[in-house]
């Protein structure tokens, strides 16, 4: 994305997600009470997660086309934000499922699909970290980030509906049904996915710059030692 | 110079006493201490992500700089 724009828009979004979901209107239900408003802070980290990775996933097939180091940097560092965002989406699912199914794991498929989701990262992550040379890092890393997208959809979104899941919209029912009534509720959440979304992305792009810059700083080296 | 002190005391902070004896509501600022002062963690919670963001932002001009300089 070029410009500054999405950065304030950034920040705004999460400013009203902050007001807004403490604040704003919510239905009065039994058992989750005033934790329904965890929907615009326990849930966008799952949507972010989704939509980072799918960024990984296409700066990967660019890198598989282009052979450019560029491309694999940013798949890369996309995979890292995408996973500490997982891994906040765990962390804070556990808290909600204590105070609203009465454990922290809870066994759900849902649950324990993102647990074997954010493994598969994990081992993306030392993939990388086990291969010295750049193209076949580049190469291995890539390929493997593709299917490891595509395990993760089934995942997170396909098994957990054809078994019973506590999570809204298992047993074949399409997500969010049970929110579909309340407007004020889609007001807030909405805007609170694109906000998290573009917070994580902030991130990825200053790691990628960072990582870019030391890459340029590490072939300037090179070539003095050349020169020599 | 005692006496004088004195209604100057009586004269700056007589009008507080009439607060204290009006027996009905009186329309305050009270709007951080209402509904359980969760206005009060919202305004926290604001003030941690003004500094994060500023944070962020001085992080994302340093590496703006540093691709400049390459």
């Amino acid at each position: 994305m070029k410009g500054k724009w999405w950065k304030y828009l950034c920040i705004v979004l999460i400013f009203y997600t902050l007001i807004m979901g403490l604040l704003g209107k919510v239905p009065r239900l039994a058992i989750v009470n005033e934790g329904i408003r965890n929907l615009y802070f326990h849930v966008p980290m799952w949507f972010g997660m989704i939509l980072i990775l799918l960024m990984s996933v296409i700066y990967s097939i660019r890198y598989l086309r282009s052979g450019n180091m560029v491309d694999d940097i940013w798949a890369a560092e996309s995979t890292q934000v995408g996973m500490i965002m997982g891994i906040l989406g765990i962390i804070t699912g556990m808290m909600w499922a204590q105070y609203t199914w009465g454990t922290y794991w809870h066994g759900d498929p849902k649950q324990n699909g993102a647990a074997i989701g954010l493994l598969i990262y994990f081992a993306y992550s030392i993939l990388r970290g086990a291969i010295q040379d750049e193209q076949q890092r580049g190469r291995i890393s890539a390929v493997y980030n593709i299917f490891a997208y595509a395990c993760l959809i089934p995942l997170l979104f396909i098994l957990p509906r054809l078994t019973d899941s506590m999570h809204p919209g298992s047993g074949g029912n399409p997500g969010f049904n049970t929110y579909d009534l309340d407007r004020n509720m889609r007001l807030v959440f909405y805007p609170s996915i694109i906000a998290w979304t573009l917070l994580g992305w902030w991130i990825v792009s200053l790691r990628a710059r960072l990582r870019i810059v030391e890459e340029h700083l590490q072939e300037e080296k090179l070539e003095e030692t050349f020169a020599d | 110079m005692k006496k004088f002190l004195h209604i100057l005391l009586a004269l700056l902070l007589g009008p507080f006493s009439l607060f204290a004896q009006s027996p009905d509501q009186v329309e305050m600022a009270d709007l951080m201490r209402s509904n359980g002062k969760i206005y009060v963690v919202v305004a926290t919670i604001v003030i941690v992500f003004i500094g994060f963001f500023i944070y962020l932002i001085r992080i994302d001009r340093k590496v703006s700089q540093i691709e400049k300089d390459l």
